[in-house]
């Protein structure tokens, strides 16, 4: 992990990844305190865990199954109340494709 | 009303069903106390005066009619705001969601209205429970009753303020690192941790979905338990809800410690830096013993690890959680050229720092070239974490720690350095990496009159353990009659 200390670029990159907009000030913080963070996590090196098998999930379960029987959900004009646009009973998004 | 606003909810129970008070009258004093305190706590995002009116008057009405009352009939409890409430405003204390009104309840908000509790409304926190001081609310600062000028914790730090301040004597918070639990030790109230599994998060806004549990919040572990006892159990709804017996959580406060075996991590004891924390944790141990308990050596050698890999997994889980903030179906959006600027900028400003920080960090350590270097070894090392367990519960029935190294820190003091506040997260990350079962209560007060909290850690699914205990350490050095001296 010696060298995996992020860089600007990487920052830029990893907003882009995450659908985040940061401006060149916000991204020259984040790049000084992800380093940081990303410096003290170095500590995890000291470890050999090569043949330690990963924890996903703390507790053992099964996936549970249930029968596979219609419901009522919720009422669509409730949901669609939340949108911030909606349109003839669906969500209204920004154009995508452009129609001819 | 006796003793307002300072009766316990078996208290403020037995007068409504006994008639010498109605749960009308109870919410009114409370929400009157809750409205004249936060302009001074900022501890509800929501207070909601009209719910909590109707929910009374069912509790009343179902009393005149003769019908049996619930285990909560008529007690007045404040919800932390990522616990999604029908028609009531769920903000995560995010501008994301600012004005999302859920259309469901969760799991625990449906169990509380079965058991007669009227919801006072909605607690502040960190945003999206990502913090430890509840700076990080982009509404407002919660304060610490006992020190206004203190952390009341977090993220649940709104939950564990109105209980301390007495504006409810019965709270719900969430704790994925410690979110209850360390909030309760600044505030110096109980909160446990439940077992991965034991509560359902249907309805709860996720955070770290290996990690989250919703747990109990309250100034007496009898009411703690209490409170447990109303929300844990199977449901179908959270695909990871344990489908196992409950306890019987109140009854085990009065079986005492005799031959529990109480381990104790010498080497992270001997290295705290505050004395008072040392000592009263000491403290609450001579009491644990005196009481029959016996005290061992335990170790837990990786613990130190747990700020590395809790940061690592719970930002991961986080950073994927987060991807369904779009600005399409609910909550902000702030429009752009195209789909893509859409999602970017209604993120970019929906967002507060720590929260694009910590999606920043996961999406990092979930990308190509990375996954293994940090979120794979971070999983690996857990299982470390989980084995020191593994290896100290052969010897011991519960694991005690202090809850936090250091009693409440001032608000600002650790805002300008992330990690710094992360580090102050140590000993109630480890036992939430490996699942277990954890409570947090009261072992004393500082020199400087701050509270101190101690931890309990028991294996999965043995809350009752904590409970009797907790209840021990209660008796012996608790707080219980300690009102926080700034609300005079």
């Amino acid at each position: 992990m010696a060298d995996a200390k992020i860089t600007f670029e990487q920052v830029l990159h990893v907003a882009k990844l995450a659908r985040l907009t940061l401006s060149d000030e916000e991204a020259r913080q984040m790049q000084e305190q992800l380093d940081a963070i990303l410096g003290y996590m170095e500590g995890l090196d000291e470890l050999d865990v090569s043949n330690v098998p990963p924890t996903f999930h703390s507790i053992p379960m099964d996936a549970p199954m249930r029968p596979d029987v219609p419901e009522r959900c919720s009422d669509r004009s409730e949901i669609l109340e939340q949108a911030p646009e909606s349109q003839s009973g669906g969500f209204a998004v920004p154009l995508v494709l452009e129609v001819e | 009303m006796s003793d307002f606003p300072w009766q316990s909810a078996f208290e403020i129970r037995d007068q409504v069903a006994g008639g010498s008070a109605s749960a009308i009258e109870v919410a009114r004093a409370y929400l009157a106390r809750a409205e004249a305190l936060n302009p001074k706590l900022s501890c509800f995002l929501t207070i909601d005066h009209e719910g909590a009116l109707a929910a009374a008057a069912q509790v009343d009405r179902a009393r005149e009619a003769g019908e049996e009352l619930g285990p909560l009939a008529g007690v007045p409890i404040a919800l932390k705001d990522n616990l999604c409430t029908r028609g009531v405003r769920t903000t995560c204390a995010s501008q994301i969601l600012g004005e999302y009104i859920p259309p469901y309840d969760a799991h625990v908000v449906e169990a509380l209205r079965a058991s007669g509790a009227v919801i006072l409304g909605k607690t502040n926190l960190d945003e999206f429970a990502m913090g430890s001081s509840n700076e990080n609310s982009s509404f407002a600062n919660v304060h610490n009753p006992w020190a206004l000028g203190r952390a009341p914790g977090g993220s649940s730090g709104g939950s564990a303020c109105a209980t301390a301040a007495g504006l409810a004597p019965l709270a719900l918070g969430s704790d994925t690192g410690g979110s209850v639990r360390q909030p309760a030790a600044f505030c110096g109230i109980t909160a446990i941790k439940p077992t991965y599994g034991r509560v359902s998060r249907y309805g709860l806004v996720a955070f770290a979905s290996s990690l989250d549990q919703i747990g109990p919040m309250a100034r007496s572990v009898r009411e703690a338990s209490q409170l447990l006892q109303v929300i844990a159990g199977h449901d179908r709804r959270d695909a990871t809800s344990a489908d196992r017996q409950t306890g019987q959580y109140v009854a085990a406060c009065d079986r005492g410690v005799k031959g529990l075996r109480v381990g104790v991590v010498r080497d992270l004891l001997d290295g705290l830096q505050e004395a008072d924390v040392r000592a009263r944790v000491e403290a609450a141990l001579s009491a644990l013993e005196k009481e029959g308990a016996t005290l061992v050596d335990v170790s837990l050698p990786h613990a130190k690890h747990a700020v590395s890999v809790y940061y690592l997994i719970a930002t991961a889980e986080a950073s994927s959680n987060l991807a369904r903030f779009d600005g399409i179906r609910y909550g902000l959006r702030v429009p752009g050229a195209d789909l893509t600027e859409t999602y970017t900028k209604t993120r970019a400003q929906g967002f507060g720092p720590e929260v694009r920080r910590r999606i920043m960090l996961g999406t990092y350590a979930l990308s190509a070239g990375y996954y293994d270097a940090f979120y794979l070894k971070a999983q690996r090392v857990r299982t470390l974490i989980r084995r020191d367990y593994d290896t100290a519960f052969e010897s011991c029935d519960v694991v005690c720690t202090p809850t936090t190294p250091t009693p409440a820190f001032a608000l600002g003091e650790k805002t300008s350095n992330p990690l710094d506040m992360y580090l102050a997260d140590i000993f109630t990350l480890p036992p939430s990496l490996a699942g277990l079962a954890a409570i947090s209560t009261p072992c004393g007060l500082s020199a400087s009159g701050l509270p101190i909290g101690l931890q309990l850690v028991a294996p999965p699914f043995e809350e009752e353990v904590l409970c009797s205990a907790g209840q021990v350490v209660e008796d012996g050095c608790g707080l219980v009659g300690s009102r926080p001296a700034a609300l005079d």
